[in-house]
């Protein structure tokens, strides 16, 4: 223990952040959401529309840029803040409602209650976000701040208490730190779900002058995107998590490692750093103690196996990012052939918060085997589509029909796909299955990356499984021969599958060849890689079999297997639409005027599909790809 | 694909730059060659060997890690560039018939250039915007809900403006284009 008291330097530290909001808080303050789902929404335009109107209106407001709130569904989003007034946020923003809101609410005093989405806190006039359906279930614990706080400025998160878990963690002996995240039982959320204390602890019995803290940005799924949004929008505990794990295991030096492909995250952690410095938070003599840690950022290349730990740091070396045998594992001999703590982004995040609130606070969330929350990104068939944390232990049917506000009007829920590429499709059955990381082990999906896709009867399951093991097999580095090899053969199988081709011996092939895979694999990516296959396999075993025995694609999607055809007796001869949709000009008019596609040139794109009326609805696919008969032929 | 005039000056020159920033060590390796890419676009075979005879170590070595990353690329960016989003989200929208249709549009396979460096066409993990599937990035701009038809009015656009070009300096050589 030093002589200098960390809390005491905090203090003055939160105090200044303190008083510099308070001056924020003095006049209006719009909040633009400008993480990467925002900005593809046209964030920076909205933004632009604010500073225009309001200095064309000669207004006294501020525009900043926050992170992402996760209700990705009504991008662009703003928050805005204005004394006297619950702070109000707006969605599906424009031009013209930008200017409305300028008007109505800034200049005068008018919220423009009929545009807003939620207010922020418990008012009398209009309902919040926890009074949405997906609130009673919501419990945002990392993501409490992200897109409600300035990610570019260190004091916002000051302000809001942040840093003061290091302060409390600093005065205390870093053995009790350690215990209480260990006590905390808070099991890795990269998806495998190692206790982090017990890995700790493992670390620090290996001892050694030079330890080193790793944080696994490098999120590769296709179609998860939390630990970019956690980044993006809330460097600074992600960071703080970190130092209170050098200070538990004694380190002096730690690496983010995040993906090149994140250009704002690394900008953002980048900036954090940096601020964290300044402030005397990292670097030597953190908080006038003795204990000294600094981190930097590397840049990842793009390549989901350096997920995995031991290719991570195979590619920190500079080396191609194949995964070695462990042990030894990297508490051991990791980054550098030092112990090496490897942590997801999500569970550093965690860190401040139990040292904060306790252990005990963190196992009365969750269940006993996984407490805490789990992050969800929803995509698919589903209508709230965006980022949600919620407790463990609630049940996939909770998760998609409370929280993910249902599937869209006309669509019949199929199945679920959770955990990315390596995770396993459910279907309605195994709904009530509860989200932890054992229970959704034994249904045969996996925690993963916290990607969940829901899929309805549009989605062929065979596809499906087919694109993910594209990934795979694409991402697979080919050190084993099962996974190299394995995985492409699969692949061919499948791809014969879609077209038709095979039989009920192929799909036990399938089967076999994916069993043999899972098991003849050294890391997780090749042991899981089938999950997708083996899983459609088991709970929908029958559209394999309409693919193979009745050359029949069910869900109208495998290409090989459907043809467009439009129904005569539907075509109108007054409409003209679904000619000029056609890129290939494949539909010609006939000579009684109806349209007809000619099926050489037919690319199969769904374009005239889209197009024609619904009053018409002429257009159809039709599987097996056979055209109707004579019969229909005839009616000209 | 063939060097510009005046690009194999500016390869040497980048790499040269690049390698003096930086020690010698294998864990600088990555960053190398981020940074070269970052000044070039793309990693072109020269600088690959230059930057191999500048560690030390053998050429395909590098080519081993500029292959095995998808960060990588070994062909130029073109004039415009257009991303198609295959995550799970947009996939299951139809990405791979968008991707298909700028094939047919472009003449030119997913990961390409074409000849005149005017287009190139890849695919990217996820965006991260899957409300708006199926998704492409032109030129870092997102557009939502590309379906064919939309395609045919970006390509349109994107023609347009080759046009532009060529009408201004009619007599502008492919370098010129790629200034």
């Amino acid at each position: 223990m030093s002589k200098n008291n960390p809390q005491k330097l905090y203090e003055d530290i939160k105090k200044k952040a303190q008083n510099m909001f308070k001056s924020r808080q003095e006049k209006p303050l719009v909040m633009v959401g400008t993480a990467t789902c925002g900005l593809a929404a046209g964030a920076m335009q909205v933004k632009e529309d604010f500073l225009r109107e309001i200095k064309d209106k000669g207004l006294d407001a501020e525009v900043i840029e926050v992170g992402c709130i996760g209700h990705c569904y009504a991008e662009p989003l703003a928050i805005i803040a204005k004394p006297g007034f619950s702070p109000v946020c707006y969605g599906y923003l424009d031009e013209g409602l930008v200017h409305r809101l300028v008007e109505d609410f800034l200049a005068g005093d008018d919220p423009s209650y009929e545009y807003a989405m939620a207010a922020l806190e418990r008012n009398d006039e209009f309902p919040t976000f926890e009074d949405f359906p997906r609130g009673v279930y919501e419990e945002k614990l990392i993501l409490e701040h992200c897109g409600f706080s300035d990610f570019s400025k260190i004091e916002s998160y000051i302000a809001w208490d942040g840093y003061s878990a290091l302060a409390k963690a600093l005065s205390d002996e870093p053995g009790h730190v350690l215990e209480e995240v260990k006590n905390a039982n808070l099991r890795g959320r990269g998806g495998a779900g190692f206790p982090a204390g017990v890995k700790w602890e493992a670390c620090l019995k290996n001892g050694g002058e030079e330890k080193y803290v790793i944080c696994n940005g490098d999120e590769g799924d296709p179609g998860a995107f939390m630990d970019r949004s956690v980044l993006e929008s809330d460097p600074h505990l992600v960071i703080e998590g970190m130092i209170i794990c050098a200070y538990a295991i004694g380190a002096r030096q730690g690496y983010l490692y995040i993906r090149a492909e994140y250009p704002r995250a690394v900008e953002h952690t980048l900036k954090a750093i940096e601020q964290a410095r300044e402030k005397g938070l990292l670097g030597n003599s953190i908080l006038g103690t003795d204990f000294s840690f600094d981190l930097d950022v590397f840049q990842g290349s793009g390549a989901f196996i350096c997920g995995e730990a031991t290719a991570l740091v195979n590619s920190m070396e500079g080396k191609i990012g194949m995964p070695e045998s462990r042990p030894p594992r990297l508490v051991q001999r990791g980054f550098r052939a030092r112990p090496t703590v490897l942590n997801n982004v999500k569970t550093f995040a965690y860190v401040p918060l139990i040292i904060n609130k306790g252990a005990d606070w963190f196992k009365s969330i969750g269940t006993d085997e996984s407490p805490g929350t789990a992050v969800f990104s929803l995509v698919g068939k589903i209508n709230n589509t965006g980022l949600v944390e919620v407790p463990m232990g609630i049940s996939l049917r909770q998760l998609i029909e409370e929280v993910g506000d249902g599937l869209p009007e006309g669509c019949e829920f199929k199945a679920v796909q959770i955990g990315g590429p390596s995770g396993g499709c459910l279907p309605e059955s195994s709904l009530d299955v509860p989200i932890d990381f054992d229970s959704l082990h034994e249904a045969g999906a996996i925690m993963g990356s916290g990607g969940l896709v829901v899929m309805d009867q549009e989605d062929c399951m065979v596809s499906v499984a087919r694109y993910f093991l594209e990934f795979t097999q694409h991402e697979s580095c080919g050190k084993c021969t099962f996974c190299r090899l394995g995985t492409k053969h699969m692949l061919d199988i499948l791809t014969d599958i879609t077209r038709g081709e095979g039989d009920l011996e192929t799909l036990q092939l399938l089967k076999e060849l994916g069993e043999d895979v899972r098991d003849g694999s050294l890391c997780n990516l090749g042991r899981t890689a089938p999950n997708p296959v083996l899983t459609t396999l088991r709970y929908f075993y029958e559209e394999y079999k309409a693919h193979v025995e009745e050359g029949r694609c069910p869900a109208l999607v495998c290409r090989d297997l459907i043809l467009y055809y439009i129904k005569p007796a539907k075509c109108s001869k007054l409409c003209n639409v679904c000619v000029g949709s056609c890129p290939t000009e494949a539909i010609y008019t006939r000579e009684d005027g109806l349209k007809a596609i000619d099926q050489d040139k037919c690319v199969k794109c769904d374009n005239c599909r889209k197009a024609c009326p619904t009053e018409y609805d002429a257009v159809l696919r039709l599987s097996p790809p056979v055209l109707p008969g004579e019969k229909e032929r005839k009616v000209k | 694909m063939q060097l510009l005039e005046g690009e194999k000056e500016e390869i040497l020159a980048c790499v040269k730059d690049v390698l003096g920033g930086n020690s010698k060590t294998q864990e600088n390796l990555i960053p190398i060659l981020q940074q070269v890419q970052k000044k070039l676009g793309y990693l072109p075979t020269m600088a690959i060997e230059k930057i191999a005879e500048g560690m030390d170590v053998p050429a395909v070595d590098i080519y081993g890690l500029a292959t095995f990353y998808n960060q990588f690329r070994l062909n130029p960016p073109g004039k415009h560039e257009v991303k198609v989003c295959m995550g799970t989200a947009c996939y299951m929208a139809g990405g791979d018939i968008t991707l298909e249709s700028f094939q047919r549009r472009m003449e030119i396979d997913e990961g390409e250039t074409s000849q005149d460096r005017y287009y190139s066409l890849g695919r990217v993990a996820c965006v991260g915007c899957c409300t708006l599937a199926p998704v492409a990035v032109v030129d870092d701009q997102v557009e939502g809900k590309v379906t064919p038809t939309r395609v045919d009015g970006l390509m349109l656009a994107l023609e347009e403006g080759r046009d532009d070009n060529s009408s201004q300096q009619p007599d502008s050589s492919e370098g010129d284009n790629n200034e």
